[in-house]
């Protein structure tokens, strides 16, 4: 089986109209207008994983349209009693769920999902993997600052090996003709991480990433997914923390982003973190119109 | 007892490939008393009682199997020794040989005796190859001696590869003294810690961690260096996957050691390419590799550096597989389909001559494990005989596997080259 229409379980197979289409959808939807798209619909959160922004932002999102939301997390749920993926999903099914929105710790829990129930599943992190919500609200930040895409170059310096965000960043802004140039040491950004989509390439030096960049995105290093890496911090930070001196390569109205949680005195300091360039809450707060673009998608009501 | 009658079998009109004796020619083969009697020209041979016709197809030694799981002691809602063997007489395989990863771990002699008992209803030849070590902990060898004399052919901790080199060591040595071969399955399982495929583009982009071709090559390099140094030693590289680890093998070869080495028909069939949709029967233990370790895997069955082709049949419940790709067990079945997939993609498309396809299953890996009396239908040989035909074409369906477990990537591929029947001990065991 295939999964169910409107499902969301990646940017890498999303074609650019599609994604244009929730980016400009997105820009209609207002967190303070409450519309009822899904009204009387059930969405149920599944994570399986942490989460601050993505699980509070869809919660937001599904509330404003007039959804009932159920959130489930592993610790004091049946996930906890050793009830399987599939298990949980068929019993959501059952409970009437209209829509699953989930994070997992593994890459393609969320695909697996799909292939079984036949209600839309959302990707909300799965692993290392995809994060596709991010990426959208992040193309939509970009938008709010750049006039289009066209022409655009973003850097994104830090940890993407471990990162879903990055991985569905890549995808998207390779979809809508950005070019993307990723920068941090080999542990952290193989070299083969450039086949990812057409148009990224890799660097190893920061200057080289800044120069002529329209959007700086920084990552955090994962510390709790390095699996026996060991990466030197005061090295990373000598050469990869954005600092204000260093920002000033990119292009002058170049913007800032970070998906977080950001670690201050790491991969960025508080001066760039709360700088006029910084974007990073503005990401925070357009995650709500995105996601709401992204549920009436997954009911069939983005029109 | 048996009558005469029941016991003697004409195969006529067939064309005998049987690499071990040079015979690639229209035979005949009569089988008495479970044994070979005579292989003759046709029309030769006069008066058996029961006949088979053999117009138009091949026949060939049996075929063996050097590396099956059948899952028994312990994990019987997988498979089992009946069904196992049932699905390898489907496949053509007169002989295969288990793997002790059971529960328990089959390193006793109680334990391989067991495996052997007919209770067990195997309706082909079962060769026990029991742990290396205790509990296939890797800390101390088991009691080869005792093993062998109960009838275990080799000695692995599969699925575990045996990493401290003190006790690979050791284990080459008493394996040397004994004639018995040590089978490794190379994997530096420190280097792929939360690994479930390749790694290569594929597993970046679908943000699974990748098992680096040096986590196979290390130790094959490793253990090849061993089998050099310590005389008599016999090693035996499980499922080998990688053009790096053949280097390896190449060298051992070349050195004179006793370096076998199998390869499975997904290795040449499949790459890490072919994963897709976190679909978990594409994942298995050693992963599908990269398109140019596929291309020096045909090289090297061409050109005999590889002894055998092996199925690592691994059966799992569907529970066991439906789930995420990085939880879900390793393995894929593959007796029914080995042939078919070597014919097709070997012979067919590759154009490897059909006379050495059959010797990787015969003659090759009965080398490998001293199989006395088999992998070969020279008089006096057992009895053990596949046919099959080398240009039908097919379509595999899983769910009708005689196997107890539908883990497959080859559900539903059409597929040229069918076993018609499998004779083990010179009775019909299979017939299509």
């Amino acid at each position: 089986m295939s999964a169910a229409r409107g499902s969301l379980l990646g940017i890498e197979h999303l074609e650019a109209a599609e994604i244009l289409k929730i980016l400009k959808f997105a820009r209609r939807m207002n967190p303070d207008k409450p519309r009822p798209l899904l009204k009387g619909k059930r969405v149920v959160l599944l994570f399986y994983e942490a989460s601050t922004r993505t699980r509070s932002s869809f919660e937001l999102a599904a509330k404003v349209l007039g959804a009932h939301t159920v959130l489930i997390q592993a610790a004091g749920s049946s996930i906890e009693k050793g009830e399987s993926l599939l298990d949980t999903g068929y019993t959501l099914r059952a409970v009437g769920a209209d829509v699953i929105v989930i994070r997992h710790p593994s890459a393609g829990a969320p695909h697996v999902m799909a292939r079984h129930i036949d209600i839309p599943v959302i990707n909300a992190g799965d692993g290392l993997h995809e994060h596709p919500s991010q990426a959208l609200l992040d193309a939509y930040t970009i938008l709010r600052s750049k006039k289009s895409f066209k022409g655009l170059q973003v850097a994104i310096i830090g940890d993407i090996f471990h990162s879903r965000v990055a991985r569905s960043a890549c995808h998207l802004l390779s979809k809508v003709g950005v070019k993307v140039i990723l920068c941090g040491p080999p542990e952290l950004v193989p070299e083969i991480a450039s086949t990812l989509a057409p148009g990224v390439r890799v660097t190893r030096h920061v200057e080289d990433a800044l120069r002529g960049t329209d959007v700086v995105m920084l990552l955090r290093v994962q510390k709790e997914r390095l699996a026996g890496q060991k990466i030197n911090l005061p090295d990373y930070i000598a050469r990869y923390q954005m600092t204000a001196a260093r920002l000033k390569t990119a292009k002058r109205d170049a913007i800032v982003m970070h998906p977080g949680p950001i670690i201050r005195g790491l991969e960025l300091t508080s001066e760039v973190a709360d700088g006029v360039q910084a974007r990073i809450l503005e990401e925070v707060r357009n995650g709500v119109p995105t996601r709401m673009a992204i549920l009436a998608r997954a009911v069939g009501k983005m029109r | 007892m048996k009558t005469r009658s029941t016991n003697s079998l004409l195969i006529k009109g067939g064309h005998l490939i049987d690499p071990a004796a040079r015979i690639d020619a229209p035979m005949d083969i009569l089988l008495e008393e479970g044994r070979v009697a005579e292989v003759a020209l046709p029309h030769k041979i006069k008066g058996a009682d029961e006949k088979f016709d053999a117009r138009g197809l091949i026949v060939t030694p049996g075929f063996i199997d050097l590396h099956v799981h059948l899952r028994e002691p312990g994990q019987a809602h997988k498979e089992t020794i009946a069904t196992g063997t049932a699905a390898a007489a489907a496949g053509g395989f007169t002989s295969v040989c288990t793997m002790p990863n059971t529960a328990p771990v089959a390193d006793s002699v109680e334990w391989v005796q067991w495996l052997r008992q007919p209770e067990r209803g195997a309706v082909v030849n079962v060769f026990p190859i029991a742990a290396a070590t205790h509990a296939s902990k890797g800390a101390t060898l088991t009691d080869f001696r005792s093993l062998q004399r109960a009838g275990a052919i080799a000695v692995t901790d599969d699925g575990k590869p045996i990493l401290e080199d003190d006790i690979m060591r050791a284990a080459l040595v008493l394996g040397g003294e004994l004639n018995f071969p040590v089978v490794q399955h190379a994997e530096d399982t420190r280097m792929t810690e939360h690994c479930s495929m390749h790694a290569g583009a594929r597993s970046f982009r679908m943000g699974l961690r990748g098992m680096t071709a040096a986590a196979e090559a290390d130790i094959v390099e490793r253990d090849v260096q061993l089998a050099m140094q310590i005389p008599n030693s016999r090693l035996h590289v499980a499922h080998l996957s990688t053009a790096d680890a053949l280097k390896g093998v190449r060298r051992g070869k070349r050195a004179r050691a006793r370096v076998t080495c199998e390869v499975t028909p997904h290795h040449f069939t499949l790459t890490d390419d072919d994963v897709r949709d976190y679909d978990s029967r594409y994942k298995m233990n050693p992963p599908l590799r990269s398109a140019s370790d596929l291309e020096a895997i045909l090289v090297a069955l061409a050109d005999g550096t590889v002894d055998a082709i092996a199925t690592d049949h691994a059966p799992h419940a569907a529970h066991e597989k439906e789930m995420e790709f990085e939880r879900a067990a390793f393995g894929i079945t593959g007796l029914e389909t080995a042939l078919a997939l070597a014919v097709t993609r070997l012979h067919r498309e590759k154009r490897i001559p059909l006379a050495r396809v059959v010797e990787l299953f015969t003659a090759g890996p009965a080398r490998c494990f001293d199989l006395r009396g088999r992998g070969s239908l020279g008089r006096g040989c057992f009895a053990d005989v596949t046919i099959f035909d080398p240009k039908r074409k097919w379509t595999f369906e899983a769910a009708k596997s005689l196997s107890k477990s539908r883990n497959t990537p080859f559900d539903g591929w059409q597929l040229t080259g069918k076993v018609v029947a499998t004779i083990v001990g010179g009775k019909v065991a299979y017939g299509a």
